[in-house]
C-alpha cells in the first residue's frame, strides 16, 4: 500500500471522536422552510465576487472539489483520466496567467466507486490527492449490513482514505435515531483512519427538520462529514437544505468544539452554484470553512464550467467547453 | 490585490453596479430636473433650484426645481381639469395606462434602481430585487382594478384630485402606492417627492409622457415642506395621501380638519419583533436583519423592538452579535453589502443622538467590530440592551439601523409590551406553533403582522397602520377605499340653520293625579346614571311643552363612560354569532314597544303617527339587517405572490365615539350606533341635545336585550361639547359625528391628539330612510380596520 499524508492529516484539524447519542439535542429542533428558503435565496443576492475575486474563489471550489465518477459504465480508463485532470484541473497557460503556477491547484480528492480505488490510488500516486470511495451500499444502502461494513473494509484496504458513506433512510423517516446512530457509529468504527463522510439522500428525507435530526445523529455518532446527497436521489444538494446541515454543524460545534465538514453533491453544475455555497459556507461558519478539511463539493461536470469562467477572465473572451481537458 | 492573495484571504472585493447610465440620464438633463405639470416640463415659478445630493459620497448630484405656491395652483389646476375625462374613459382604458406604466417601469428597471440608489443611498440589492419590482407589481395589480372598478367598486365614484406627499426612504415605492391606486380610481394626482429623493419621481413623470398618459392625469412637484403645505391646504385637492412621520400627519389631520378633503396617514412606528422559545432562532436571526437592518432601519415598519423570550435570550443575543460581525456596510452601489448610507447628514446625526442619549440612560450599545466607509453618511448596525420599556429608545422611533432588545416571560407578557407603544404599525411573531402564532397575531395592536417573516410587502396586501401610525390602507382591495367615495354623499342637502327651540314650562294640568315623572338618566357601564354635574335640562316637544327632564352629562360622564367601556373588551372578542343574537333579540325587544317608541316620537318631534310607525319598524328591520350582517362582513386571503396564506382580517377599532343627529332620532340612533356594535366595537353615544329621548328609552331596551354592560353607553347634553371631550379622548380611537359642518370641523381638530380616525358629515344631511345612505357596508367598513396577516407555511 501506498503510504501517503493525505491533505486531511496535514492540517491538524481535531478529528471528531463521535459522542454518546443525546436525544434531547434533537428534542426542541426548529426549522422553519419559508424562512430558510428566504436565506438561501438572498445568499447569493447578497454578496457577490467579482473580477479577481472571482477567480480567486472559483480556483478555491477547485482545490474544495471531490471530483467524482459513480456511474455503472466507469472503467479503470476513465478513473484514470478522471485522476490526471484531479492533478491537472485547469491548463497551466490559465495558472500562469492568472499567477498561481506555485499555488498547485489540484482538486480535494477523486471520488469512485470500491473497485476502482485501486485504479485511483495508482493513478494519483505522488500527487497527495486523497481517494475517496463510496459504500454501504451506495446509492440505496439496501444491502444487509454486514455486507456494508465489508465494503468498508475493502475500500479501505484498496487505499480510500475516505469513504463516503449512504444511511438508512428508514431509520429517519421512523424517527429510529438509536438505530441510526448505531449504524453510523459501526461504519465509523469500521473506517478506522479513514474519514467518514455520512450521505444523508436529503432528498429522501422529508423535511428540514428531518435533515437537521439525521446531521446532528450523524456527527454524534462520529461523521467527520456530513454530506446532501448521493447525486442519484431525484432532488439532490440545495442551498436550503445546505443551510439547515450547516447550521446543525455549527450547533454541533458550539456544543462540543469538534468542527464538522460539509459536502453538497449532485446537481452543482455551475461556476455560480459553487460560488453560491463557498458565500453560504463563509455567511454562516466563516472563512475557516473554506478549506478542504471542512468543506467538499461532490461534481463531475462543475470544473469545466469554472475552468470557462477562469479562461474568460484571463482572455476577456468567453471560452468553450472543448477548449479545456476533459476529466 | 492578486488572485493568489485573495486566494488565501477569501475576501469579498469590490463588487460595483455601474452608475453610468444613471449619470448619463442626470447629463441629458444638464443636472437641472424642472417640474411636471399638465404632461409638460415647466421651470418653477421662483426660478430657484435646489441640490440633491447622493448620501454615499455627500456630493451634489442634480439640481431640482424649487416649487412654489403658483406652481401647486398649475398643478391642481391641470389635475381638476383632466379629472372627469380620465374618469369617464373607463376603467379599462385607465387598465391600459397602468399597464403600459407597469411594462415601462419593467424595461428601465435597472435606472430607476441605480438612480434610486445614488439618490437615497439604500443598496442596490434593495432597490433593484425588492423596491423596483415591487412597483411594477404594484402597477399591474392596481391596472387590474382599474379594469374591475365597475364591477367590484359599485356604488363609488373618485373622490377627484388627490394631492399626495411622501417619504425620502422608499421614495419610488411609495410613489407607486399612491399614484396606482388614485389613478385606478379616476382620480388624478398632484404629488410632492421628498426633497431628500426627488429623482425617480421625476424619472417617472418621463415614463408617464412615453405611455402617452393625458397631461395633467401625474403632476410631479418638487419642493420644500413650504410647497407641501400649499398642497395640504388647496382648495382643488379633494383628498390627501400622506406617508411620512407621526409629527407632520398631525400637522396634516390639523390644517385639513373641517375642509372636507378625505385624508390618508400612514405614519412612524416602533414596531415589535417577538421570538417565541420555540422559534427558529437561526432564521429568526435573519428576520432580525431584514427587519431592522433593511433599508439602514429607515423604514417605518421597522422590526426596531426585540422581544424575546428570556430563556432563550442570551443564545439569540449571541447570534445576533455574531451576524452582526458579518453585515456589510459600504457603497451603496456595491452588489455585496447590506446596508447603505443613511439619507443625510441631518438623519445621521438624529441617529447618533438618541443613541447617544439611550447609553446615557443606561442602554448598553454593541456595535461590529469593523469600521465604516469614511465618506458619506454610514451608521453601523447597533444593538442596544439593556433598557426598560420607558426608556426613550424604546418608545421613540428612531428611524436608522438600532435594535433595541428586551426580554419577556409569556405570551401574554409578550402581547402586553409589544403593544405598550403609541404606534400599531407592524409586528413579526416567531414561533413553530401555530396555535401560539394565530392567537397572538390577532391580540397585537399592528396593521400588517407577519408571522416567521418580517417586513414583505405586496400589492395585493393592505398595508397601514392603527393608533397613531395613521389610518387608512394602502395596497389590496381595502386600499382602494381610500380614493373612492359613495356616490349618494355627492348630493346630500345641508342642513337648514334652525332656530334653537324656546325652553316652555310645563303646562300645569290642574288639580289632578300627575303621572309618575320619569327622569331620563345617562346609561353608563349598564346602569343608568345621574350626570355628574346634577342638573338635568327640560326636554321640549313638539309644541313647545317641557316633556322630559335630561340629564346634563360633562366631561366626567364622558370619561366614566369611556372607562365602562374599556372594561367592555369581551364585546369585542364575542364570537359574530354570539353579537348576531344579542341583536336579534334588541330587535325583538323594540318590536313588542314599539308604541311606546312611537309615541315618543310622536311627542319629541311631531311627526304623524305614520311616519313614526315607519320610523319604528325601519329601526327593527336595521337591527336586522346588521345582525345578519354581524357574521357575514367577512375578510379576504389576499392572493399574495408568495407561499403562504395572507388573511385580511376586519378587526373592531375599539371604543368609539358617535354623535347622533336630531333627525329621526330613533332611526339615525339605530343607524349608527348598531353597526358599530356589530362588529365588535363599544360605543359612546351622545344624542342629539334636542330629542335624546328616544336614545335614553332604549337603554331598557338594551338591558333587557342580554347586551353587556359597557357595550353601548349613553351620554346626553350638549352634543358638540360632549362630542369634543371624545373626540379628544385617547382612549376613543374612533369618532363619528352627523351634525353641523362647524362640529364636523370641530371633530376634526378634536382627533390630533391620538390621530383617532373620524367619520364626519361635514354638516350634511342623510336620509336615514333611505337603505343607500342610512346602511350598508360603507358602514361597516368604517367601524373595522383591516389587520392583514401573513403567514408563510411549508415544513
Amino acid at each position: 500500500m501506498i503510504q501517503e499524508t493525505s491533505q486531511l492529516e496535514q492540517v491538524g484539524l481535531e478529528r471528531n471522536p463521535g459522542m454518546p447519542l443525546k436525544l434531547d439535542w434533537l428534542k426542541n429542533t426548529q426549522v422553519n422552510l419559508s424562512a430558510v428558503e428566504r436565506r438561501a435565496a438572498t445568499l447569493g443576492t447578497r454578496r457577490t465576487v467579482k473580477k479577481q475575486w472571482q477567480a480567486a474563489w472559483l480556483l478555491r471550489a477547485i482545490t474544495l472539489m471531490d471530483l467524482t465518477t459513480l456511474a455503472g459504465d466507469d472503467t479503470p480508463g476513465r478513473v484514470r483520466r478522471l485522476c490526471a485532470k484531479a492533478r491537472q484541473p485547469v491548463r497551466p497557460d490559465l495558472l500562469a496567467a492568472l499567477g498561481v503556477s506555485d499555488l498547485n491547484i489540484t482538486t480535494a480528492a477523486v471520488c469512485v466507486y470500491p473497485t476502482m480505488v485501486r485504479t485511483a490510488v495508482k493513478a494519483l500516486e505522488g500527487s497527495n490527492i486523497p481517494v475517496a470511495s463510496v459504500a454501504t451500499g451506495f446509492p440505496a444502502g439496501l444491502i444487509p449490513f454486514g455486507q456494508r461494513l465489508e465494503e468498508i473494509r475493502y475500500a479501505v484496504a484498496e487505499g480510500a482514505k475516505e469513504i463516503d458513506i449512504v444511511i438508512t433512510r428508514e431509520y429517519v423517516l421512523t424517527g429510529n435515531w438509536e438505530a441510526l446512530y448505531d449504524e453510523i457509529a459501526a461504519f465509523r468504527s469500521a473506517c478506522g483512519e479513514a474519514h467518514l463522510k455520512t450521505i444523508l439522500a436529503t432528498g429522501e428525507l422529508g423535511t428540514l427538520r428531518n435533515v437537521y435530526k439525521a446531521s446532528m445523529v450523524a456527527m454524534m455518532a462520529g461523521a467527520d462529514f456530513i454530506k446532501t446527497s448521493t447525486g442519484k436521489e431525484s432532488v439532490n444538494a440545495t442551498l436550503p437544505v445546505s443551510l439547515v446541515m450547516v447550521r446543525a454543524a455549527r450547533d454541533y460545534f458550539e456544543r462540543t468544539g469538534y468542527r464538522i465538514g460539509f459536502k453538497p453533491a449532485g446537481g452543482i453544475r455551475t461556476a455560480k452554484d459553487a460560488l453560491n455555497w463557498l458565500i453560504l459556507m463563509k455567511e454562516e461558519v466563516g472563512r475557516e470553512y473554506l478549506e478542504p478539511e471542512l468543506f467538499r463539493f461532490g461534481a463531475s461536470s462543475l470544473l469545466t464550467d469554472i475552468e470557462r469562467q477562469l479562461e474568460h477572465f484571463v482572455t476577456g473572451r468567453y471560452s468553450a467547453a472543448f477548449r479545456h481537458p476533459l476529466a | 490585490m492578486t488572485v493568489k492573495d485573495i486566494f488565501e484571504t477569501m475576501d469579498y472585493g469590490p463588487a460595483p453596479e455601474s452608475a453610468e447610465l444613471a449619470n448619463a440620464w442626470l447629463e441629458r438633463h444638464k443636472r437641472k430636473l424642472n417640474l411636471f405639470i399638465d404632461g409638460k416640463w415647466v421651470k418653477p415659478k421662483s426660478g430657484e433650484y435646489f441640490e440633491t445630493i447622493n448620501p454615499a459620497s455627500a456630493k451634489v448630484m442634480a439640481k431640482v426645481a424649487l416649487g412654489g405656491e403658483k406652481d401647486v395652483d398649475a398643478a391642481a389646476k391641470a389635475a381638476r381639469q383632466a379629472q372627469p375625462e380620465w374618469h369617464k374613459i373607463g376603467g379599462h382604458a385607465r387598465a391600459r395606462y397602468l399597464y403600459a406604466i407597469a411594462r415601462h417601469l419593467q424595461k428601465h428597471s435597472r435606472l430607476f434602481a441605480v438612480l434610486e440608489t445614488m439618490d437615497n443611498g439604500k443598496p442596490i440589492r434593495e432597490t433593484r430585487d425588492i423596491d423596483v419590482p415591487l412597483v411594477a407589481r404594484h402597477f399591474y395589480h392596481h391596472a387590474g382594478w382599474a379594469q374591475l372598478m365597475d364591477t367590484e367598486m359599485p356604488g363609488y365614484e373618485p373622490i377627484g384630485v388627490a394631492g399626495q406627499i411622501i417619504p425620502w426612504n422608499f421614495p419610488l415605492l411609495m410613489l407607486a402606492w399612491k399614484i396606482a391606486p388614485a389613478l385606478a380610481m379616476g382620480n388624478t394626482v398632484v404629488l410632492k417627492p421628498a426633497s431628500f429623493t426627488p429623482l425617480t419621481a421625476i424619472l417617472f413623470a418621463e415614463i408617464c409622457q412615453e405611455v402617452g398618459l393625458p397631461p395633467g392625469v401625474v403632476n410631479i412637484l418638487t419642493g420644500n415642506s413650504a410647497m407641501g403645505q400649499k398642497i395640504v391646504t388647496h382648495p382643488d385637492i379633494d383628498k390627501l395621501a400622506f406617508t411620512g412621520s407621526t409629527e407632520v400627519g398631525r400637522y396634516l389631520r390639523e390644517a385639513t380638519a373641517g375642509s372636507g378633503k378625505k385624508l390618508s396617514l400612514e405614519l412612524g412606528g416602533k414596531s415589535p419583533f417577538i421570538v417565541f422559545d420555540d422559534a427558529d432562532i437561526d432564521s429568526a436571526i435573519e428576520g432580525i436583519v431584514d427587519a431592522i437592518w433593511f433599508n439602514q432601519g429607515e423604514v417605518c415598519c421597522a422590526g426596531s423592538r426585540l422581544l424575546v423570550q428570556e430563556g432563550i435570550a442570551e443564545k439569540t443575543i449571541t447570534k445576533l452579535r455574531a451576524r452582526m460581525e458579518s453585515l456589510r456596510v459600504g457603497d451603496p452601489l456595491d452588489k455585496a453589502v447590506d446596508m447603505g448610507a443613511v439619507v443625510s447628514a441631518e438623519q445621521l446625526q438624529t441617529i447618533d443622538d438618541l443613541v447617544k442619549q439611550g447609553v446615557a440612560e443606561g442602554g448598553q450599545c454593541w456595535q461590529p467590530s469593523w469600521a465604516l466607509p469614511e465618506q458619506g453618511y454610514f451608521y453601523p448596525p447597533t444593538l442596544i440592551t439593556e433598557l426598560s420599556p420607558s426608556a426613550t429608545l424604546a418608545q421613540e422611533e428612531i428611524f436608522g439601523p438600532v435594535l433595541v432588545a428586551m426580554t419577556f416571560r409569556t405570551p401574554a407578557e409578550a402581547v402586553e409590551l409589544a403593544n405598550n407603544t403609541r404606534y400599531g404599525l407592524a409586528a413579526s411573531v416567531w414561533t413553530e406553533n401555530v396555535n401560539l402564532a394565530l392567537d397572538i397575531a390577532p391580540k397585537i395592536k399592528a396593521g400588517v403582522v407577519w408571522v416567521n417573516s418580517t417586513n414583505i410587502f405586496d400589492a395585493a396586501s393592505g398595508f397601514g397602520g392603527y393608533r397613531e401610525s395613521g389610518f387608512g390602507r394602502e395596497g389590496g382591495k381595502e386600499g382602494l377605499y381610500e380614493y373612492v367615495k359613495p356616490v349618494w354623499e355627492k348630493n346630500l342637502p345641508s342642513y337648514k340653520e334652525e332656530i334653537a327651540p324656546q325652553l316652555g314650562a310645563a303646562e300645569a294640568a290642574g288639580f289632578v293625579t300627575p303621572v309618575i315623572d320619569r327622569t331620563a338618566k345617562l346609561y353608563i357601564g349598564g346602569k343608568q346614571a345621574r350626570p355628574d354635574s346634577g342638573y338635568s335640562y327640560p326636554v321640549i316637544g313638539k309644541n313647545g311643552q317641557n316633556i322630559s327632564e335630561a340629564g346634563l352629562g360633562n366631561r366626567k360622564d364622558i370619561r366614566n363612560a369611556v372607562e365602562a367601556a374599556a372594561k367592555a373588551g369581551a364585546w369585542s372578542r364575542a364570537t359574530a354569532h354570539n353579537r348576531a343574537q344579542v341583536l336579534y333579540y334588541l330587535a325583538e325587544n323594540l318590536a313588542a314597544r314599539a308604541p311606546e317608541f312611537e309615541a315618543r316620537l310622536m311627542a319629541m318631534t311631531g311627526v304623524s303617527r305614520r311616519k313614526a310607525a315607519d320610523e319604528v319598524a325601519t329601526s327593527i328591520e336595521r337591527i336586522f339587517y346588521y345582525a345578519a350582517y354581524a357574521d357575514k362582513y367577512d375578510g379576504a386571503v389576499h392572493h399574495t405572490p408568495l407561499r403562504n396564506v395572507t388573511l385580511a382580517m376586519p378587526e373592531p377599532l375599539g371604543i368609539m365615539g358617535i354623535a347622533c343627529p336630531e333627525e329621526a332620532p330613533l332611526l339615525a340612533f339605530v343607524s349608527l350606533v348598531i353597526p358599530a356594535i356589530a362588529m365588535g366595537n363599544r360605543v359612546i353615544a351622545v344624542p342629539s341635545f334636542r330629542y335624546p329621548l328616544a336614545a335614553t328609552d332604549l337603554y331598557q331596551v338594551l338591558d333587557t336585550s342580554d347586551l353587556p354592560a359597557g357595550v353601548v353607553n349613553i351620554v346626553t347634553g350638549e352634543q358638540d361639547d360632549l362630542a369634543n371631550t371624545l373626540a379628544e379622548h385617547d382612549e376613543v380611537v374612533s369618532m363619528w359625528y352627523v351634525g353641523s359642518f362647524a362640529g364636523s370641523g370641530m371633530v376634526e381638530q378634536g382627533s390630533l391628539g391620538n390621530l383617532k380616525q373620524t367619520w364626519v358629515n361635514y354638516g350634511k344631511k342623510r336620509d336615514w330612510f333611505d337603505a343607500e345612505q342610512g346602511q350598508g357596508r360603507e358602514y361597516l367598513r368604517r367601524a373595522t380596520q383591516v389587520k392583514n396577516i401573513w403567514v408563510p407555511y411549508g415544513e
